[in-house]
């Protein structure tokens, strides 16, 4: 059993309700961070080595040490809920089930950011959770963490959630910052960064919701003994949402230090792959990041074992290796196809291009008529090359890192799995009602023994 | 015309609050879904009656209106089925869900049934895709579908609609 810091609790009895929360040892870091300074906050959750768990990996700490301070002039708080990055299930558990979890990590962060008016903007199909979320936020007010003069501090802060509406770029922190004013999730140039100039055009610090509850634990043990768990730059522990041909789906607490091969076939955790079928390939944290055929997946190029942490899953670089994410496992088995899977993929980023930056908006669009095209045997061998000039062509000069989103899976996919793009072409009939199934690709668990 | 209940005037009131002063628009998407759950899609009508409430113009809600996926911009069935079809749900059998629907309500993807009561739609991804494959229903999720649960999920909304006429 790993360390757990987020979800050690997550199975008690009406932990979602302020008593028993309470009982069980919440709020505690409030207590403690009241009577800290804000920077020496900030200086702990840097201490700490906490990592942004939405995604891009970036350090909590310096993020929040770059908020401006311009006189007069309120500073806000966002928590990002927008959670749609397809395979990501996480914030969605924490919010659901550890509901004060997230509110107690917002009120340390409020107050070490100076935010008396605090967001937690949600994705808008999360219809359901803001009652929950408002249901806490309410009986931390009437328990005195929230409002005014939180505890006798003479903080005074408020949170309130606000939905979204369906679309996965307000996940993007400019274009989440323009919803919440009531606009289009269109991303901004950066900079000006949100820290200077935020939401209405005051400094703003968007956090993820995993990277928020995270703090709880940071504040509670201190940002030294936090940082010694994990292994260099990935401390702490972190949420992965697993899904696919897995035995047992879910959201997971991993302190880093297991490797791949045990995540996905220990009874702990995906419980391995159903119905006595191998592993084909991996997407392991998120649509967005280079799918990993098995071979990869537990070993690197290097021949070096695999493990589940920041480093180790980019060992290699794209070339070779792949990312972590926001955490999102997307296992599939022998028989899935994995051109099929690539369109599912492209269509998505087509759908949720803003339309804002010409090679985005025409780019994802092109590459799933082509995908479309390849997989139901309509494509010719030079679509393939197309494809990869497509991609290529969209990563790097777009606005928001979307487009380098939509372009990273259609690359990987070409990269690893060519022969199977190939098959499709050269097999127009056949692939309608055959996959192209393992073929040379080992089985990754005797490419690890 | 469109007119909020009195409950919802208060709520819109309420959102208002939460923003700096001068900053009503923020309250935009909220109210837009106050202004669906009650008339149940947006008429141009209903997104001008917004923008006064709001002391916008009329094209900012449109625009807004326009890019979220949520927003309904016509009528729509009592009962929405948006089932998800992105990898990790195609990979647990969505399709093989779509096209039972599609054949158990006789209609196709986008389609209302005659009666007004369902509307079947295909959605990206929306977080669930450990429990794939899955649709929205409204406010909540409907996950680990089989064809023996949407058989028993499409009695469940007739009984409910025929239990409110």
């Amino acid at each position: 059993m790993g360390v757990k810091l987020l979800l050690d609790k997550a199975h008690v009895e009406g932990i979602r309700y302020y008593d028993v929360y309470r009982r069980e040892g919440g709020y505690r870091s409030v207590e403690k961070a009241l009577k800290m300074s804000p920077a020496d906050i900030v200086e702990e959750v840097k201490k700490s080595g906490l990592r942004g768990r939405g995604g891009a990996g970036f350090p909590a700490g310096m993020k929040w040490s770059f908020i401006a301070k311009p006189e007069g002039v309120p500073r806000h708080l966002v928590c990002n809920a927008d959670e749609s990055e397809p395979g990501t299930f996480k914030d969605r558990y924490l919010m659901e089930f550890l509901p004060h979890l997230l509110i107690e990590g917002l009120i340390v962060a409020s107050f070490a950011l100076g935010s008396n008016a605090t967001y937690i903007y949600i994705r808008g199909e999360y219809a359901w959770i803001p009652d929950i979320l408002e249901q806490a936020i309410n009986e931390a007010k009437a328990n005195g963490w929230l409002g005014k003069n939180i505890q006798g501090s003479g903080f005074d802060c408020e949170i309130y959630v606000q939905r979204g509406a369906g679309a996965y770029i307000c996940g993007e922190e400019t274009a989440l910052i323009e919803s919440l004013e009531g606009k289009r999730g269109n991303p901004r140039i950066k900079p000006p960064f949100p820290a200077v100039k935020g939401v209405w055009d005051r400094p703003t610090v968007v956090n993820n919701v995993e990277t928020l509850a995270a703090v709880v634990p940071v504040i509670n043990m201190g940002g030294e003994a936090y940082s010694k768990i994990g292994v260099g730059k990935s401390t702490g522990t972190k949420l992965i949402s697993a899904c696919g041909n897995i035995n047992k789906p879910g959201v997971y607490e991993i302190d880093m230090t297991i490797s791949v091969e045990e995540f996905v076939y220990s009874d702990e955790y995906c419980g391995g792959i159903p119905n006595g079928k191998r592993l084909k390939a991996c997407i392991p944290g998120g649509s967005s990041v280079p799918i990993l055929p098995a071979n990869l997946l537990f070993k690197t190029a290097k021949g070096e074992q695999r493990m589940m942490n920041y480093e180790s899953l980019s060992d290699g670089g794209f070339a070779t290796g792949s990312m972590m994410g926001s955490g999102g496992f997307i296992v599939l088995d022998e028989d899935q196809c994995v051109v099929k899977h690539t369109l599912t993929l492209a269509r998505f980023y087509r759908h949720e291009s803003c339309g804002q930056c010409s090679p985005c908006r025409e780019g994802t669009g092109w590459m799933e008529k082509i995908l479309k095209n390849i997989e139901t045997g309509k494509g010719k061998m030079t679509d393939i090359d197309l494809l990869w000039d497509i991609q290529r062509k969209i990563e790097g000069n777009t606005i928001c890192p979307l487009g380098d989103a939509a372009a990273w899976p259609v690359a990987a996919a070409i990269r690893h799995f060519r022969d199977e793009f190939e098959w499709h072409v050269n097999n127009p009939e056949l692939c309608l009602t055959q996959n192209f199934g393992l073929a040379h690709y080992a089985d990754a668990r005797e490419v690890v023994a | 015309m469109a007119q909020f209940t009195e409950e919802r005037l208060a709520k819109v009131k309420e959102i208002i609050a939460r923003y700096p002063d001068g900053k009503q628009k923020s309250a935009l998407l909220p109210v837009l879904h106050l202004a669906q759950e009650q008339f149940g899609w947006l008429s141009s009508e209903t997104m001008d009656y917004v923008a006064g409430l709001l002391q916008i113009e009329p094209i900012e809600v449109y625009e807004v209106a326009t890019f979220y996926s949520m927003y309904n911009l016509k009528p729509v069935g009592k009962y929405m089925f948006e089932v998800c079809q992105t990898g990790p749900c195609m990979v647990r059998g969505s399709e093989d869900i779509i096209e039972y629907i599609k054949q158990k309500l006789g209609i196709k993807v986008g389609e209302t049934t005659a009666d007004g009561l369902f509307t079947l739609k295909t959605v990206e991804c929306l977080g669930a895709c450990g429990y794939a494959p899955m649709m929205q229903l409204g406010k909540h999720y409907r996950e680990h579908l089989t064809k023996e649960k949407v058989d028993a999920i499409i009695e469940e909304c007739r009984r409910n609609a025929a239990a409110n006429n």
